[in-house]
């Protein structure tokens, strides 16, 4: 196993992503997360941090057009990409997205700290098209946990805008 | 995580000249980003694979699927070649991680994703595949995920992948360029046993680049089936999973093939067993039959005795699903 403690860095790169339409140059060091940059250097703080390990999906966001964990993403990585994150999915006018409204309307949260992961992937499953059944929005929905255990209202929320 | 230098090499060639043994590649990140995090790896270099071109590419020639490195989960997994021709390892696929977990994910990575052992994990214990020679907690430990069937004194952790379970199945051939050249290397000589080398997981050269996977033709259609039994319906490992598909002439079986995951320090399979349910008819004595060729040798640790039992009922039930065409769906979770 690789084991070179000495020490290396700071080494910034020139990291350019375009994150909900506006296009930003961001410095950062090689082992920075896209989840990090986000919320640190951005102050997106949108996107949450839960598990940091890629297990709880409150970190989602979606990177050109595909949601992943950007816990488990290295910035650097994704130079030139397009991230749609919590804060992008209202409309420029702040008219909420259709699912945020029902996200109100269906009462599918308690403390929020999932909720911008499952907004995010959420739209994401919505563009995907895996919607189409209570079980087939479980099973692709099982990326986002909700320790507050929404789970019920969270499914009726996407079966509404899926049905519409 | 610990700093590293980082670099996106544009050409196998320069990502191959710029490896060794202090450097690792960088593909969907999922593990290697997550290993970083718990200080199990420590890379003073990492080259992103995420510039090459050529790895993400779907194709078929003369029968043979070919699947770039670069290929996500996901992709895979929806691609209509794959679906076409190997449905099982869209399966397999479907049956792993999650959405977001899939569209990050790669072939070339999942092939080298390292065992979820607890032990493994946790830097503050000993573990003869983390730091070889310190021991192995696991044996005589907390041991419930572990390995029934090839364990060695030095280790007794399971390969975790279920897209590769498949890829056994299907006898897939991985593709690999390092300073000599192309190297194919088929899936059963892929992943090793343990032996007293836990620290390697496959045959695979420090410098070698897996480039793609290739799959040889075979239509079972929908006489197949991949089996994942977990502690959740979603989104865990496998505890024991079966890969299975079979075609059928005149009734009786002219072909079998069976891979298992979550068993072994690599995807087990069997020669013997599918050679003794060519030419039967198919039916429960004689999935029992293959269950016990395949199971022979078992060995529990304790807490993972019950994967014996598990796998021993697993096998004729998804040879079941596999001889009557109804294939697990990762949807609808009723088993058939
Ligand atoms: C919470 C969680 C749940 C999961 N659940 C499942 C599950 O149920 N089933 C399952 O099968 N998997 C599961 N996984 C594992 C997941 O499938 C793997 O992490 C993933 O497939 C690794 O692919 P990657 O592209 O992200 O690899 P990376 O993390 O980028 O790389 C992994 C290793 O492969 C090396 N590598 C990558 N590409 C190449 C290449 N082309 N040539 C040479 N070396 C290369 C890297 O250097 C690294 O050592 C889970 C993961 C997480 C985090
Ligand atoms: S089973 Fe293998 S990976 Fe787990 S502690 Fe033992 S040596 Fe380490
Ligand atoms: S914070 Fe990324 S998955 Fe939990
Ligand atoms: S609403 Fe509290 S974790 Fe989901």
């Amino acid at each position: 196993m690789p084991d070179d403690l000495s020490p290396r860095g700071p080494d910034l790169l020139s990291v350019p992503i375009t994150v909900n339409g506006q296009e930003r140059h961001m410095r950062l060091a090689p082992w920075t997360t896209l989840l990090d940059a986000l919320r640190d250097t951005l102050g997106l703080s949108g996107s949450k941090k839960g598990c940091d390990h890629g297990q709880c999906g409150a970190c989602t966001v979606i990177l050109d057009g595909r949601r992943v964990n950007a816990c488990l993403v290295l910035a650097a990585s994704k130079e030139g990409s397009e991230v749609r994150t919590v804060e992008g999915l209202a409309a420029p006018d702040g008219t909420l997205h259709p699912l945020q409204q029902a996200f109100i309307a269906h009462d599918a949260f308690q403390c929020g700290y999932c909720t911008p992961g499952q907004l995010c992937s959420g739209v994401a499953l919505l563009e995907e098209g895996h919607a189409k059944t209570p079980d087939e929005i479980r099973e692709w929905m099982s990326g986002n946990l909700c320790r507050c255990g929404a789970y019920p209202n969270i499914v009726a929320a996407i079966g509404e805008v899926a049905s519409r | 995580m610990r700093p590293f230098t980082f670099s996106r090499p544009e050409a196998p060639a320069l990502a191959i000249a710029g490896k060794d043994a202090a450097s690792r590649f960088l593909a969907g990140g999922t593990n290697l980003v997550d290993l970083m995090k718990y200080d199990v790896e420590r890379p003073a270099a990492v080259l992103d694979l995420g510039r090459i071109a050529g790895l993400r590419e779907v194709t078929q020639a003369g029968g043979t699927l070919r699947i770039g490195a670069l290929v996500t989960n996901a992709d895979a997994a929806a691609h209509p070649l794959v679906l076409a021709h190997h449905p099982l390892l869209a399966d397999a696929i479907l049956a792993g991680a999650t959405p977001q977990l899939r569209n990050m994910a790669t072939t070339g990575g999942n092939l080298l994703q390292r065992t979820r052992c607890h032990y493994f994990y946790d830097r503050q214990t000993a573990c003869n595949k983390r730091e070889p020679g310190t021991g192995c907690p696991a044996i005589g430990g907390v041991n419930r995920i572990h390995a029934i069937l090839g364990a060695s004194e030095s280790c007794i952790a399971t390969h975790p992948s279920d897209m590769c379970v498949a890829l056994a199945a299907l006898e897939a051939v991985v593709v690999a360029q390092g300073p000599e050249g192309e190297r194919r290397i088929p899936m059963a000589e892929f992943h090793r046993l343990p032996g007293n080398e836990p620290q390697r997981d496959t045959t695979l050269g420090e410098r070698e680049l897996i480039t793609a996977v290739e799959i040889p033709a075979w239509d079972y259609g929908a006489h197949r089936t991949y089996l994942k039994l977990r502690d959740r319906l979603s989104y865990a490992f496998a505890l024991v999973s079966v890969a299975a598909a079979v075609t059928l002439e005149g009734g009786r079986i002219a072909k079998a093939r069976i891979a298992l995951g979550g068993v072994a320090h690599k995807p087990w399979r069997v020669a013997e067993a599918e050679t003794m349910l060519q030419g039967q008819a198919p039916g429960e004595d004689a999935f029992a039959a293959a269950a016990s060729l395949i199971l022979r040798g078992a060995q529990g640790q304790g807490h993972n005795d019950f994967k014996i039992e598990l796998a021993r009922r697993a096998i004729p039930r998804a040879l079941h699903q596999a001889a009557h065409a109804t294939p697990q769906s990762h949807v609808e979770k009723r088993i058939a």
